[in-house]
């Protein structure tokens, strides 16, 4: 599980945080944060990549977009993932995720069902960008 | 939450006074003050949020177990006309569409049963698919996987999970009408593949209990209830689909809600009018997601049996009753004496209708619906009736309500010593996360005996029975 300082309160759920100095990295460790839920990161190893892009103008639709569309994936594959990159050209968002099939060994976590739009913000305070929302778990 | 806030209109019903400037429909807390000063500060703010939305009709409304959620409170309750602009919300149902508890009762009896506890919680705990990354042995194509959108119960049934008289016990008799499954999108049904008949992570369990104590004899008799009798509660919801759809729907219905003009508090009130395409579109998505529940339910029930037949071969279970508690249903209720067809959302609420109701099964038409408020794995649940005199769009409590954050939880709790402590209590625990079980800690739950009082003295439902947990398969 990625340090504490990456989730903040909620009564039935969990709330997320990803920073970094772009809005990129911060969507990248606010997905850390999401999988890290799910099973202790560093035990997953990046086996298998799987790309995915999608169109959003606005940045907070974006974050929740991206942490769902990792979700749904997750899910189909039947995988977690550990890292994350982003990339951005205007609206057009493309990342890369990277990790493997669950198999033993795996500490299971609890399943996260969505990322929603509570408590949802992505803002730059000073140098560092900063995405939060809350997930349903 | 701060009393202060609030005025008191009875004495388990209170309101938010309006303040100027905020237009909003009234909003009615049923609770205790013990419990309400328990509940965070954002369960009002969301509740008055819900409150403005349009075309509500009467009060949005909390549950005496609500507790801060996203969007809507959990435990909330709020019914919208659409002839008066009305809207279906994707928050107000949430992610987990048709989330609900399937309750079945044995012929057991809890000194014929115990001995073989521990041989009956591994062997669930093998058959029973629980906790995240775990699939089950169904894997459906895209035709079988419309044909469960479309059947809910039915189809499972028809599969030869369960028996179709199961189906007279199961809210709209196990198959909602008016599902679209191309309303629903391909990652949705991909989630799906592998998930039918999966118990899922989270607040979701499969739990062997006992009648510990009966409180109405009558309601009790009707439904084949007595003291110290094997009951099995199943909590699960749609899985991956419902997941899915949720997700999908919720960045739809946030862009249409601003498209249309409809101030949205919190954008994860994401709603359109039910009479506009967006809002039909999600109606048709969430009810292939409410008959996909449906069937995971009916098929987790047909695995259960086969596990009971094997540890004692004269076990017999029926499905005592099957109800959701995170759905949004069309339902004609009395307003002002006229009988008006409203778009019912319970968010973390029980459907309770009282004796007579036309949809009720025969058995319990003279009696109420079964009501279940699922408490945690160490304290227990209860079985309530629906009531007459309800005032809440026929709606109770569904749980026994977060107490503290999952985050509070795990820094007090260790999974491992709980399940060891739960073994002290006589209460077997399985599972794959220790995580999870800390997560759901009993400490970190609401006092269930408070909200199952509550919710009587609120006149929402009565209290039927109290089960005591023996085996949880926690998810």
């Amino acid at each position: 599980m990625p340090e504490t300082s990456f989730y903040f309160e909620h009564d039935a759920d969990i709330g997320i945080i990803g920073r970094g100095n772009t809005p990129e990295q911060a969507f990248e460790t606010a997905a850390r944060a999401v999988f890290g839920i799910v099973t202790p990161l560093d035990k997953v190893q990046p086996y298998t990549s799987v790309k995915i892009e999608f169109e959003e103008s606005d940045y907070e639709l974006a974050l929740v977009t991206w942490l769902n569309l990792l979700l749904g994936k997750a899910r189909e594959l039947g995988m977690v993932f550990s890292r994350f990159h982003v990339q951005r050209r205007e609206n057009l968002w493309s990342a890369e995720a990277r990790g493997e099939k669950w198999r033993e060994g795996l500490e299971r976590g609890v399943e996260v069902k969505g990322a929603t739009l509570t408590m949802l913000s992505v803002k730059q305070t000073g140098a560092m960008w900063e995405a939060r929302c809350i997930v349903d778990v | 939450m701060n009393l202060e806030r609030l005025r008191q209109l009875q004495p388990y019903l209170w309101t938010l006074p309006r303040t100027s400037g905020k237009e909003r429909a009234e909003v009615l807390l049923y609770g205790s003050a013990p419990l309400l000063v328990t509940m965070d500060d954002k369960v009002l703010e969301q509740i008055a949020n819900v409150a403005s939305l349009p075309g509500l009709v009467g009060a949005a409304m909390t549950m005496p177990d609500a507790h801060w959620g996203y969007g809507f409170p959990i435990g909330g309750v709020a019914a919208f006309d659409a002839e008066q602009g009305g809207v279906i919300s994707a928050g107000g149902v949430g992610f987990d569409i048709s989330c609900g508890i399937r309750c079945l009762r044995s012929n057991l009896d809890l000194e014929d049963a115990a001995g073989h506890f521990p041989e009956l919680g591994d062997a669930l705990f093998r058959v029973i698919p629980a906790g995240v990354g775990e699939e089950g042995e169904i894997k459906l194509n895209p035709e079988q996987l419309d044909q469960v959108m479309h059947g809910g119960a039915h189809w499972a049934v028809q599969q030869g999970y369960g028996t179709a008289a199961d189906l007279d016990y199961i809210e709209e008799h196990g198959q909602v009408a008016g599902a679209i499954p191309g309303n629903v999108s391909e990652l949705a049904k991909k989630r799906q593949r592998g998930e039918m008949g999966t118990l899922g992570s989270g607040n979701h369990y499969l739990e062997v209990q006992v009648v510990d104590r009966i409180f109405d004899p009558a309601a009790a008799l009707a439904f084949g209830l007595h003291e110290g009798q094997i009951l099995i509660s199943i909590h699960c919801g749609s899985r991956g689909l419902g997941h899915q759809i949720g997700t999908d729907y919720l960045v739809l219905l946030a862009k249409a809600a601003n498209r249309l003009g409809i101030h949205l508090p919190d954008r994860e009130l994401a709603c359109a009018p039910v009479k506009s395409p967006e809002g039909q579109r999600y109606i048709g998505a969430m009810n292939a997601a409410v008959n996909c529940a449906l069937a995971n339910r009916q098929i987790l029930t047909h695995l259960t049996r086969s596990v009971f037949m094997g540890v004692y071969p004269q076990a017999v279970l029926e499905t005592l009753f099957d109800v959701s508690h995170n759905t949004c249903k069309v339902e004609t209720h009395q307003i002002d004496g006229e009988s008006r067809l409203l778009h019912v959302h319970r968010k973390g609420a029980t459907r309770a209708f009282g004796p007579g109701h036309p949809l009720l099964p025969e058995r319990y038409r003279q009696v109420g619906q079964p009501v279940v408020i699922g408490g945690s794995m160490g304290t227990g649940s209860y079985i309530l009736v629906g009531t007459s005199e309800n005032p809440a769009f026929a709606s109770s409590s569904h749980g026994a309500g977060r107490a503290m954050s999952r985050h509070q939880a795990l820094a007090r709790w260790k999974g491992r010593a709980l399940v060891d402590e739960l073994a002290q209590q006589g209460i077997l625990i399985h599972t794959r996360s220790m995580r999870g079980v800390a997560e759901e800690a009993p400490g970190a739950y609401k006092d269930v005996d408070l909200v199952a009082e509550a919710t009587e003295e609120a006149g929402l439902a009565r209290r039927v029975a109290f089960l005591r947990p023996k085996v949880c398969i926690k998810g």
